[in-house]
């Protein structure tokens, strides 16, 4: 208040000059320092729309070579034989197989996980069980595929006589259980966050703590469930180590888990490993590739975005 | 505890303390509750009356750590509802409840009113409809609420909200009904609503009703009981404790002079 008064008051203009010149050098660092922020964010766009160029001119090239009705309708994916084929469909059956396979198992048990945590868990167990819950997210994913290739599978099959070494079933059932810690933990936060007030309502209508959990808490997350769902879903069809390592590599074009096939992902690994000349169409079909893998994420996280503001609750 | 009234007891807490750990939150409480009448809580922020409420549907065991000491004696049965033998959702099941705020569920306007009869096993489409049409008009929203029965309870105004809450708890016939502050979320006109309805339904159920505002003890209620740092200070026919309080404690409450 003494200080509006006196900036007021010509007989003090020193005073107001002071203050006006130290604004202006608090203006300059805020100018400097909202440039250095921009700066970090436009990296991050600026990588993104990159990537996105890249794989969408280098496509363009192959799609001078291929139809894309071709490209959608074949099924064959021979790109490196003479009689060459680019059927996309053969890669996406596998990924969608394989990614099938690891929400089958991963939807459920990260659900009942998250149920359990947030509805059953006392703070003791829920204290212990989540983080260790999330380490099992840090694993790094080549361990993983060499469990499916190595344990899951000689398991699977003295249960399932005919499986073949490599299999989308062994893999797939190994990328769900490491999927598990992302659903179960962005699932747990989601019920968690329901307010009590939703809970006690419930009891104090004489529901017991499950079917509690079923009929509020599960209804009242659901978009936060749904977002972990569809983070799953995108983790699973970008997955590439333990497919690559527990699939096999061949394509196939297949609905039965019980087969080997290569996805999306292990294709490009496979090419990128190789030694094909930069421009030649072989090298091209990894970009046209990566272009349907990342549509096919983007969809789902359309999608996801959609289901939350659908679902959205205002508690 | 004198006795005020001829009309017969619908429950009786009988030195009736409560522990939050290892924090005294009611000190040997004694007090009537009689049947199809209202009786108000009142006292200062954090005197016990809402841990003295949430007594009755045994709220408190939902958390760890709470320990009662006493009786609550609820009638005709005298079963006593806070005996490590008593099943707390049994005790729910005949004490309904409604919140400070209300908390319709994610569900649709009927749905919700449906719950508590889903809970208990009820499937028959008839009689959930029958049911259901008639808590919405023991809570007067059926008029406003008949013809989006599909509709998301949450697309419903705050009062309507509260209204409905309240035909949720009526719609399981509780034989005592508890209200948390239910109108203190709510504008002037929604309270009125609420008030009015509480008086309509004591023909059918017994209440117990905390509240900040006096005003509305003294509207609603036929006895009320003052509460301070977990005792219960006084206790008796509203018209007596607003006009004529025994204690200096509850005077001073009433007369704005404390609190």
């Amino acid at each position: 208040m003494n200080h509006a008064m006196s900036a007021n008051n010509t007989s003090d203009l020193h005073v107001v000059s002071d203050r006006l010149s130290r604004n202006a050098m608090r203006n300059i660092s805020e100018r400097v320092i909202e440039a250095l922020l921009f700066a970090a964010a436009a990296v991050s766009v600026l990588t993104t729309i990159g990537i996105v160029y890249v794989l969408v001119s280098e496509s363009v090239q192959f799609f001078q070579h291929v139809s894309i009705i071709d490209f959608l309708t074949d099924t064959q994916w021979t790109p490196l034989f003479d009689d060459a084929h680019f059927g996309i469909m053969v890669l996406i059956s596998g990924t969608l197989v394989s990614s099938l396979v690891a929400l089958i198992v991963a939807i459920p048990m990260g659900t009942i996980i998250a149920i359990y945590l947030s509805e059953f868990a006392g703070s003791k167990v829920r204290e212990v069980a989540k983080p260790i819950l999330e380490l099992l997210g840090g694993i790094p994913t080549i361990v993983f595929g060499y469990f499916a290739l190595l344990m899951v599978t000689p398991l699977l099959q003295k249960i399932l006589p005919g499986l073949p070494g490599f299999s989308l079933l062994s893999a797939g059932l190994v990328m769900g259980i490491m999927i598990v810690p992302y659903i179960a933990s962005l699932s747990e936060d989601a019920m968690r966050a329901v307010p009590m007030s939703l809970r006690e309502g419930s009891y104090a209508m004489g529901s017991t703590r499950l079917y509690t959990a079923i009929h509020v808490v599960v209804p009242a997350a659901f978009s936060g469930l749904a977002a972990s769902y569809i983070l799953a879903i995108s983790r699973a069809v970008g997955e590439t180590m333990i497919l690559a390592v527990a699939a096999g590599m061949q394509p196939n074009l297949t609905a039965n888990p019980m087969e080997p096939a290569a996805t999306i992902t292990s294709f490009i690994v496979q090419v990128a490993l190789g030694d094909l000349p930069h421009g030649s169409i072989g090298y091209q079909t990894i970009f046209a590739a990566g272009l349907t893998l990342i549509m096919i994420t983007l969809m789902f996280n359309i999608l996801g975005q959609w289901l939350r503001r659908r679902f959205r609750e205002n508690y | 505890m004198q006795i005020h009234d001829k009309s017969p007891l619908k429950a009786e807490a009988r030195n009736l303390s409560f522990y939050y750990g290892e924090a005294k939150a009611l000190k040997n409480i004694n007090m009537p509750i009689y049947d199809k009448k209202v009786t108000a809580l009142i006292g200062p922020s954090g005197c016990g009356k809402s841990t003295y409420l949430r007594s009755f549907n045994r709220m408190h065991d939902l958390y760890p750590g709470n320990r009662y000491e006493g009786e609550i004696r609820f009638f005709p049965d005298n079963t006593n509802l806070l005996s490590p033998e008593v099943d707390p959702i049994e005790v729910r099941m005949r004490v309904g409840m409604v919140f400070q705020k209300p908390n319709p569920f994610p569900k649709s306007i009927y749905e919700n009113v449906a719950y508590g009869l889903r809970v208990r096993g009820e499937n028959n489409k008839r009689v959930l409809d029958d049911k259901v049409e008639h808590a919405l008009r023991g809570a007067a929203i059926w008029d406003e609420a008949k013809d989006r029965l599909n509709e998301l309870a949450s697309n419903l105004s705050g009062g309507q909200q509260q209204r409905l809450c309240i035909a949720r708890a009526l719609a399981t016939d509780p034989e005592l009904l508890l209200f948390d502050e239910p109108t203190s979320a709510l504008d002037p006109i929604a309270t009125g609503a609420i008030e009015e309805l509480v008086h309509e339904l004591k023909k059918r159920v017994t209440i117990l009703i905390v509240t900040h505002n006096m005003q509305q003890a003294a509207r609603v209620s036929d006895y009320t009981a003052y509460m301070y740092l977990g005792e219960m200070i006084e206790f008796g026919k509203t018209d007596e404790i607003f006009i004529k309080p025994q204690d200096k404690r509850t005077e001073d409450y009433i007369t704005g002079r404390m609190g």
